[in-house]
């Protein structure tokens, strides 16, 4: 266990030295994070401490931009690309389930070289996220950067070899002198305010060191796994290169274009074998308690990457519905609810998303009554955890050989048992172990691909059709409904990951997947509660995607109230 | 080839080449229409002085333009905010969360004022008096108006910051606006609009270089766009504009009625552009393009 005390004592004296931290702010009471930041969107978390612990807590989605009104009377066909800019993070599964469900409810199949160019897209947008999550969104919760100026560079080299001995060296001199320098200059940027020096980091300098430099190597590196989307998709984020009924990228389907495509791939699956999951494996070693906080026991996966027209038999991540943590069960879409009593809309009424009902009717933020505008959805009732957890475990419970390898090679590695992954470090570790795994399986993709194949299947527009396109975006399971009327939009409904991690208390009053998690989670110091936020980007949040309306009525006026 | 003199904190241990970074200089060069000579100035440019203080507002937005910001590579965003500018609020990046955020936002607007960018990411929901976005108990409008007019100049970053973009699409359920429409006409401090979904990072970079070079912003277009990536309609930079089977005019390109310099900088290091992946151009960065562009695959 490194010493966190000695770290502090020791430290250089950078030019300007900081002021002694104030003492922790403990006892009983409200704290409330707003806004939660290295997330999509706009997210407030607000929990009630005790005896130095969660005792609840409350989420809220503080955006609303009402996507789904937007696209009412529109051509189907454009759906996707305004369903698209509900999240630049996460550019292209909204893209994807659109114009899955206007295939859907056109009775579409599309081209088999077209699927294998959404599966690579798909998958090359899981690679970006996750180590943009990782190193960039998530990283700084457990490193100390401040701490990694005291480290020792040649101590942090040979670190370095055993952590990730097939890495390319690092000159962790320069890296500290880079980061000194900055630091030295004053002007701290996107340092400032960090909670820095605090006792929830238990990293020692070089670890930190170490870390501090991957998160800038992941700064680079995600610069080529974005460039994979460009090749097949015009540009990244915001591809442009889906249509209903296959894929436009024609002329880049040539020996050359998937050379390079594979050159990128190949960098980016060297990166996560040999840096980002190592690193997910040291983190686990160094915060072994996080294996056992944040968890939840009922999860949800529609699945993804279909290998051929039969869905969801051939998908290759598998579709499931787990309850406390047993065996995976068949998906029933016609259980799942959505509630809004704690959401800022009218009504109590739980409903099925093809039969909801939805006014807007922000009504001020209490927790005891309307908190937010993510609603609340359910499966028989229950709240289900939603995203790389929930893939990984209904893939592992399902014999996915692939899944189950670098389960337990992870779990032997960190030294953990299979019942750890159910927790804040499980989740995280869980998008860097389906990160290789998905890797590995693009290649054999690629490999399918044929020059001057079939891209697109051709399709007339129907006077009335539904529809449903379900996928797995990297923060979980997604799902588009859309009613075709007069050839128009009539009506367009969303089911977003986040939405099921993040939303509020149902009309049973039970919590969501992230408010149940954060129970009984250690807070040290009140005024920088590190802790909580560990949990919360543990699920990687994705506002922007989770606020939506749902409007089935298509002859109804549209109303927005606020009281 | 090392004839310009070495700026005094980008050693090369900061693991950027020279090579690299006056590669990337001469890119922004041409994307601002100057000869490649200066490139090496750019570079001067970029590594004199301290670096200028970027707040950045993040308001009814998707976060796409800040990943297009991301991208940038060589030099890359490591070396844009440690060595170019000094990124001073950005939600999605920086190690803080909380009400520390709107100390250090509302803190650095007044040490700062009169002195740093502005960049705003998404539209400014002003219906209901703005209540459909709000950030630690404020609203985004209440933010945008204290903070905005304190800015040496503002960069309104993708279509939403410009004009209001996706949510202000019809019926516009929020009252969406862009910074000028929402801040009226009483605001004072330049606005210099970047429209696209994405803008191309490079026309970013490439307003702060014009700065940085000149002292001053880059000249506009009647819609606020610098007239350096926007004069010319994006059909008039188009490789396939002579290639009947390979325009998409008669699929709907809107490259005719939309001003852009996409398929001449192209994104993601030069690796594509939307017609370049068989695509129509959807008009992205003209002002209400999601209704006045629609429907996007029939031709007009």
């Amino acid at each position: 266990m490194p010493d966190t005390t000695a770290t502090a004592v020791k430290k250089t004296k950078p030019p300007k030295e900081k002021p002694p931290l104030p003492p922790p702010v403990t006892g009983n009471g409200r704290v409330v994070i707003d806004p939660v930041t290295r997330i999509e969107g706009h997210l407030r978390i607000e929990v009630e401490i005790r005896n130095g612990a969660v005792a609840a807590a409350w989420s809220s989605g503080m955006l609303f931009r009402g996507v789904e009104t937007i696209l009412k009377g529109r051509n189907p066909e454009d759906a996707w690309l305004f369903t698209q800019r509900l999240c630049g993070v996460c550019t292209y599964v909204h893209g994807s389930s659109s114009v899955r469900c206007v295939e859907n409810a056109l009775g579409i199949s599309v081209p088999a070289n077209a699927r294998t160019i959404r599966n690579l897209q798909m998958g090359a947008q899981f690679l970006h996220d996750h180590i943009v999550h990782f190193y960039h969104l998530h990283a700084l919760d457990w490193i100390d950067i401040a701490s990694a100026l005291d480290a020792n560079p040649a101590t942090t080299a040979e670190l370095a070899k055993k952590v990730s001995p097939n890495a390319p060296a690092i000159d962790f001199s320069a890296v500290q002198s880079r980061l000194k320098n900055f630091i030295a200059g004053g002007q701290l940027g996107i340092f400032a305010g960090a909670y820095w020096p605090h006792e929830a980091y238990l990293l020692t300098p070089e670890e930190n060191l170490l870390l501090a430099a991957h998160y800038l190597e992941a700064l680079k590196l995600q610069v080529k796994a974005g460039r994979m989307h460009a090749i097949f998709g015009g540009k990244n984020p915001h591809p442009q290169s889906l249509k209903v009924g296959g894929v436009t990228c024609r002329d880049d389907i040539t020996s050359a274009r998937i050379s390079e495509f594979r050159s990128l791939l190949q960098e980016t699956r060297k990166f996560i074998d040999t840096v980002y999951v190592p690193d997910a494996v040291l983190l686990a070693q160094a915060y072994p308690e996080w294996a056992g906080m944040g968890a939840n026991g009922n999860f949800l996966a529609f699945g993804e990457f279909p290998q051929s027209p039969a869905e969801p038999a051939s998908l290759y991540f598998p579709q499931g519905v787990i309850f406390n943590r047993g065996g995976p069960a068949a998906l029933n879409l016609t259980s799942i609810s959505e509630h809004v009593k704690h959401s800022w809309y009218n009504g109590e009424t739980a409903r099925h998303p093809s039969s909801g009902e939805t006014v807007p009717n922000f009504t001020g933020l209490d927790t005891l009554n309307r908190y937010s505008w993510l609603k609340a959805p359910r499966y028989t009732g229950e709240p289900l955890e939603v995203g790389p957890l929930a893939r990984v475990m209904v893939a592992y419970k399902s014999s996915h050989p692939a899944v189950k390898t670098a389960v337990d090679g992870f779990l032997k590695n960190a030294g953990l048992s299979f019942d750890q992954m159910f927790s804040t470090l499980g989740r995280t570790a869980a998008r860097a172990l389906e990160s290789a795994v998905i890797a590995g399986a693009m290649d054999g993709w690629l490999g399918a691909l044929q020059t001057g194949g079939s891209l697109q299947q051709s399709w007339s527009m129907k006077a009335s059709a539904t529809g449903y396109g379900l996928n797995e975006a990297p923060r979980g399971a997604l799902g588009h409904w859309i009613q075709i009327q007069d050839g128009k939009i009539g009506n367009y409904q969303m089911v977003i990951p986040s939405t099921w991690n993040f939303g509020p208390r149902c009309a049973a009053d039970k919590p969501g997947p992230v408010e149940s998690a954060l129970v009984g989670t250690p807070v040290a110091d009140s005024a920088r509660p590190v802790e909580i936020l560990r949990t919360v980007r543990s699920f990687d949040p994705c506002i922007a995607c989770a606020v939506h309306v749902i409007d089935p009525k298509p002859d109804k006026v549209y109303t927005v109230r606020a009281s | 080839m090392d004839q310009h003199p070495k700026p005094n904190y980008l050693p090369e241990e900061h693991g950027i080449t020279r090579r690299s970074f006056l590669k990337f200089c001469g890119v922004v060069a041409g994307a601002l229409g100057l000869e490649p000579v200066f490139g090496p100035k750019i570079f001067e440019a970029f590594a004199a002085g301290s670096r200028p203080s970027v707040l950045w507002l993040h308001f009814a937005e998707c976060t796409g333009c800040t990943e297009a910001v991301l991208r940038t590579s060589s030099p890359g965003f490591a070396d844009l905010i440690f060595d170019t500018i000094s990124l001073d609020y950005h939600e999605t990046l920086m190690a803080a969360a909380g009400s520390t955020m709107d100390g250090i936002l509302t803190a650095t607007a007044e040490s700062h004022r009169g002195q740093f960018f502005c960049v705003v990411e998404g539209a400014i929901p002003t219906a209901d008096g703005g209540v459909y976005g709000m950030i630690g108990g404020r609203t985004m409008l209440s933010i945008a108006q204290q903070i905005c007019p304190k800015a040496k100049a503002i960069i309104a970053l993708g279509n939403c910051a410009s004009y209001g973009g996706l949510p202000a699409a019809w019926p516009n359920p929020t009252g969406a606006m862009g910074v000028e429409g929402a801040l009226g006409q009483g605001l004072s401090v330049p606005v210099v609009n970047l429209p696209g979904c994405p803008p191309n990072p490079v026309n970013f970079v490439g307003t702060l270089a014009t700065y940085l070079l000149s002292g001053k912003l880059p000249e506009l277009d009647d819609d606020g766009r610098p007239k350096f990536a926007y004069a010319k309609e994006v059909h008039g930079h188009c490789p396939y504009r002579q290639d009947k089977s390979r325009c998409l005019f008669e699929a709907g390109c809107k490259g005719k009625k939309t001003h852009n310099n996409c398929p001449s900088v192209k994104f993601n290091d030069a690796t594509s552009f939307p017609m370049q992946a068989g695509h129509p151009c959807i008009g992205c960065s003209e002002p209400d393009f999601w209704d006045t562009m629609t429907p996007f695959y029939l031709k007009s």
